[in-house]
């Protein structure tokens, strides 16, 4: 991914690696996907990966979106890791509801919600 | 001096794998959804909807094609907006789409777009043999929400 700016901002601390996202939609699928795989590497480099992930520059997204979110949570689940989102816009998270995903993922309002449930 | 291109409330436009232009177009309708003062849940809906028709088109429709395309035709109304969205495949059964939310497939990555389609526009109807689908979402009442169709 030579020259590519990154479409996220990452931050550690205390053993949680926080997520935001740069764009405020989330619907181009090469936006998406390098999303993806910028995430995926992040989740590779960690042997206990606890990620939070928040959405609160984000005002809309795509199926497409979800899949890739669903694709994180399936790869931090395959090591045992944590995943929390936060910071939903409530249109946001209807989309969630609708689709149930939001049985799937472990949501919070607030990062600091998310950051006191990780175990 | 005449405005070079003066806002459309409709149009009908042929769209590719470029997605520049189809963020235009995009552009082009949310702006005549705000002129019309549609509120911003009926922008979001449509904006979500239409995102996944045209996806689906292109990528299923179309797919396999040298040069995939698809149809693309909007009109913003006073209380309505209508989108069509036609694609030259072969066409599908939209009703044998499995339910993303069954326990066997909420881990998988993909499968959601038509239940969004149906869940944020007022009406989906897809036209046999399946590679044309007409939304339209209704402005909705200050007295009644939009209501939704699951």
């Amino acid at each position: 991914m030579a020259g590519k700016e990154s479409r996220l901002r990452v931050r550690k601390e205390g053993g949680i690696t926080n997520i935001e996202f740069v764009d405020r939609n989330i619907l181009d699928e090469a936006n998406i996907q390098q999303i993806g795989e910028e995430i995926a590497s992040l989740i590779e480099a960690d042997p206990n990966p606890k990620l939070l992930i928040s959405f609160s520059n984000v005002d809309h997204l795509s199926s497409a979106a979800l899949g890739t979110l669903i694709t994180i949570h399936n790869k931090i689940k395959a090591k045992r890791g944590q995943l929390r989102l936060a910071n939903i816009d409530p249109q946001i998270y209807e989309v969630f509801v609708i689709t149930k995903l939001n049985k799937l993922f472990d949501i919070h309002e607030t990062s600091q919600s998310a950051i006191a449930s990780f175990a | 001096m005449p405005e070079a291109n003066p806002p459309r409330n409709e149009a009908c436009v042929t769209l590719d794998e470029d997605t520049s232009l189809y963020r235009r177009i995009e552009a082009e309708i949310l702006a005549a959804l705000e002129r019309a003062e549609f509120p911003k849940e009926a922008i979001f809906a449509v904006r979500l909807a239409l995102e996944e028709a045209v996806t689906n088109a292109l990528r299923h429709g179309a797919a396999g094609l040298p040069n995939p395309r698809v149809t693309l035709s909007w009109r913003v109304e006073p209380t309505r907006v209508t989108i069509v969205v036609e694609d030259p495949g072969p066409g599908f059964n939209p009703d044998a789409v499995p339910d993303p939310t069954a326990p066997d497939r909420i881990h998988l990555p993909s499968g959601r777009g038509i239940m969004l389609m149906r869940a944020f526009m007022t009406r989906v109807e897809f036209t046999p043999p399946g590679n044309r689908v007409i939304m339209t979402l209704d402005r909705p009442s200050a007295s009644q929400p939009h209501q939704r169709t699951m």
